[in-house]
């Protein structure tokens, strides 16, 4: 213990994360004057919210009619039926009133000739309850999440909140069950703090750095899950990864649906426009798991293009080059910088790749986390929102554009109810020591680990098992192996080595605590897949082709301790928040 | 007398040689800037001998690959990989740019990596940009307009919003502030380009009540007009952006209201 001296804090909130939706939290908590700390491994404009291109949803109806119960039922659709009909509700209704909010922030979104936010078309959202498409999406050209992201960031300088920027968060305090704060490295010199909150809000993103191949920048390692894992928390519905169908092919790039919204589409090597089979009425707009299993089936069944045929096109070359320059700049770059493409010219060579997690750790809709101790009950002083959030509004897939929103109604919703919740100025508990004692002693074995295998190469290998055992596809015998696969670069941590034994900016070490992180997320993630015996958005059992919803219309929720896993089951939630809109039964879905 | 030598600690010195072990035909030097301020050494220069049979195409590529594969403890900042985060901004064969979207084809002979040039250096390449982003907070970029309407827009006009292209794209990397010879001389107080470029964004955008006032503020001799229009903001642009333009813009408004 004494090996470190530990820097004390206290605050009424700590926000851990500064991408979208910790900043948004963050605004608010500042606006309803409680003192607030926002904590974050990187520059907030550097948070991965900045790749988000295509757009935010909200029924504004600035292209056509447009109503709020029309994006629920397209989100409930979209979700497969497993994402919690009261949460979607409160995001659609709230998503109008989020995205002005945005607009008055300053976010430079494009316009429609009578200077109102400009709104595309995306996959699954249509008018009038699956009827036709409709123009919902607001966006920024292809920079939405960019210029929402910078806007956020201005808004919270503008509120002075307070950042602890490049600190390195380890490990949640817990105390009976409840989140009295969390303990973090800073990495500009090295010291450890311990911060005292009544409420944290843990707003960390995603995992997608488990695959091999994934659209996530190199720092969405999910370190807020696994710090919940490590809490004895459990995370929910982490079988469904989305894959995007149109990454670059070889690099992973994202490019967006936007692109599609805009009028582009898919070609085999047959020149087809195969989307038409598997999607006759949304085509190339239906929704990302049904497009990228079609692209899985086109590539498995030979029709793929190029030398391996194991990859599709994408093309825009037919679309006028003035709506490239104005609406798609930002893919008319990527493209040429990781594909050598000249979208105005050529296609662009695509494949489905890892691009979001609708899994993540339990909220209702107040943002507030959920576990499961006999009953469905809250986790005292802990909130998740975000792509690190499960509340569940995307359950089995998550719709184009409705992560964005996501990320600003729920940093909004967690603000109102931390302000609801504490007094401003409350004194702070004590805080046991050996929950310190246990944090440090991880970071301390790690930081001097002394063994044989690289973190690289261990998360090469957990990587490279994820993207082979649980993938687009999975069927029995992948998921058993991948299950029994994915321990051995857990097992591997025993023999870890860190080369960089400093403490001031330390990426090695950074790197091997985020391993630790990921890690334990992918055994999760494969475990839950395993069990989960049928298809369902973006989980597709080739085994097990049907939707189950006597057996499986459930969330999963599973705990991790060490390797071992447990799996339990939470019921979805069948009812509404209001009687503004009705439950929408389960139906078939087609596109 | 004027003392013009370098301090003795910032003096770089010969590093440690990584010889290949892949036994590959295909090898490139990359030498890169080493300094750990936990030892009491002077900075040193690494070379490695990477396999670039293979290596992808970028230099963030080849930096991935010397971490994992030859020697974790190197430092540098990256996140996204596809140049919209500013992470991995640095120094490569002698010019500014992100190592995510610049090809190390491009690069001859050995290849040269960096810190940003005159920040100071935090550990390896990662430089320390807090005089910036200070900077940055002092132009106020946040919208500023009293409509209280919760439940409409600001409407802005096709062509209003054009006037933000080439503004709002910036994603902070520094590359053009750290290239500019004035900004090395008078930092602490010069915007420099970057957070000029942004101050202009605020600037022109028509839904902002604050134009005067904002203009106002940057009007200074230290502030605004240490540009000397040098235009290797623009030049080291890795969005292709145009820095010194938006300078020039500012300067003009000023000139004329």
């Amino acid at each position: 213990m004494s090996k470190y001296n530990i820097i004390d804090h206290e605050y009424d909130v700590v926000v851990l994360g500064a991408g979208g939706s910790g900043l948004r939290a963050a605004v608010g908590l500042s606006e309803a004057g409680l003192k607030t700390a926002c904590i974050s491994k990187v520059f907030p404009t550097r948070s991965h919210t900045s790749a988000a291109q295509g757009g935010i949803s909200a029924a504004l109806g600035n292209m056509g009619e447009d109503d709020w119960r029309w994006h629920m039922y397209d989100t409930v659709k979209g979700s497969d039926w497993l994402g919690d009909q009261d949460c979607i509700e409160y995001l659609c209704k709230e998503a109008p009133r989020a995205v002005l909010e945005l607009e008055r922030y300053g976010v430079p979104f494009s316009r429609t000739k009578d200077g109102k936010i400009y709104q595309r078309s995306f996959g699954g959202m249509t008018k009038n309850y699956g009827n036709e498409p409709v123009q919902r999406t607001c966006a920024a050209a292809d920079r939405t999440g960019h210029a929402i992201l910078h806007t956020m960031y201005g808004q919270a300088l503008k509120h002075n909140t307070k950042f602890f920027i490049e600190y390195f968060a380890l490990d949640l305090l817990m105390k009976n069950g409840e989140c009295k704060g969390l303990i973090a490295w800073n990495l500009n010199d090295g010291t450890i703090h311990r911060f005292r909150s009544h409420i944290t809000i843990i707003a960390t993103g995603g995992y997608g750095k488990t695959y091999y191949s994934s659209t996530s920048a190199h720092t969405c390692t999910g370190d807020g899950n696994a710090m919940a894992l490590r809490a004895g928390l459990p995370l929910q519905d982490m079988e469904f990864v989305q894959f995007h169908p149109t990454g670059i092919y070889g690099h992973g790039t994202l490019i967006s649906e936007g692109v599609r919204g805009e009028g582009g589409y898919l070609l085999n090597s047959k020149g087809e426009r195969f989307m038409e089979r598997y999607a006759p009425k949304a085509k190339d707009l239906a929704s990302r798991d049904v497009v990228s299993r079609s692209i899985a089936i086109e590539i498995n069944e030979g029709r793929g293009v190029g030398n391996e045929k194991d990859h599709v096109h994408l093309h825009l070359d037919h679309l006028d080059p003035k709506v490239i320059e104005n609406r798609l700049p930002g893919i008319s770059e990527s493209s040429r910088l990781f594909a050598n493409v000249d979208v105005t010219k050529e296609p662009i060579p695509v494949v489905p790749t890892v691009h979001y997690n609708m899994g993540g750790i339990p909220t209702n809709y107040k943002a507030e986390v959920i576990t499961l101790n006999g009953s469905e009950k809250v986790v005292p002083g802990l909130m998740a929102i975000g792509e690190a959030a499960c509340v569940s509004v995307h359950g089995a897939n998550r719709l184009g554009s409705n992560s964005l929103i996501d990320l600003v109604v729920f940093g909004r919703a967690a603000s109102k109810r931390a302000a609801e919740l504490i007094k401003p100025g409350s004194p702070h508990e004590n805080i046991p020591e050996n929950e310190t004692e246990k944090c440090i002693d991880r970071f301390h074995k790690l930081r001097n680990a002394d063994g044989e295998n690289k973190t690289a190469d261990l998360r090469l290998s957990m990587q490279k098992t994820m993207q082979s055992k649980c993938a687009v596809f999975r069927t029995e015998k992948t998921l058993k192996e991948g299950v029994k696969e994915i321990r051995k670069p857990f097992d591997g941590m025993d023999s870890i080595s860190v080369k960089d034994k400093s403490l001031i900016f330390n990426t090695d070490l950074v790197e091997t605590l985020e391993f630790d992180n990921l890690i334990r997320q992918a055994i999760v993630t494969m475990d839950s897949a395993y069990e989960r015996r049928e298809s369902r958005g973006a989980h597709a059992r080739e085994d097990y082709p049907k939707r189950d919803d006597d057996q499986f219309m459930k969330h999963t929720l599973s705990w991790c301790n060490g390797s071992k896993t447990i799996i339990d089951y939470k019921e979805v939630n069948k009812s509404t928040l209001s009687n503004d809109v009705q439950y929408f039964p389960p139906q078939e879905r087609i596109y | 007398m004027v003392q013009i030598n370098l301090p003795q600690n910032s003096k770089i010195e010969k590093g440690e040689y990584y010889k290949d072990k892949t036994g590959s035909k295909n090898i490139r030097k990359v030498n890169i800037y080493r300094w750990d301020p936990s030892t009491n050494q002077n900075p040193r220069l690494d070379t490695y001998e990477v396999d670039m049979d293979n290596c992808p195409s970028k230099v963030l590529d080849l930096l991935n690959k010397i971490k994992n594969e030859i020697d974790p403890s190197i430092a540098y900042r990256r996140s996204c990989a596809h140049g919209v985060c500013g992470s991995c901004a640095m120094n490569m064969d002698g010019k500014n740019g992100l190592a995510c979207t610049k090809p190390h084809s491009e690069i001859k002979g050995d290849i040269n990596i960096y810190p940003l040039p005159h920040l100071k250096v935090q550990k390896d390449l990662i430089g320390d940009l807090n005089n910036l982003y200070k900077q940055y907070h002092s132009i106020e970029p946040w919208l500023k307009n009293s409509k209280k309407n919760d439940n409409k827009e600001n409407l802005q006009s096709i062509e209003d919003r054009s006037k933000l292209d080439g503004l709002y794209e910036c994603i902070m990397c520094a590359c053009c502030s750290t290239s500019c010879p004035s900004y090395w001389w008078n930092g602490d107080k010069y915007l420099g380009p970057a957070v000029l470029l942004q101050a202009y964004r605020w600037i022109i955008d028509s839904r902002d009540e604050d134009r005067k006032e904002r203009l106002q503020k940057v009007a200074d001799e230290l502030k605004l007009y240490r540009c000397h229009t040098i235009l290797n903001c623009t030049n080291a642009c890795p969005k292709g952006l145009n820095p010194a333009k938006a300078i020039a813009e500012i300067k003009k408004m000023l000139a004329t209201t």
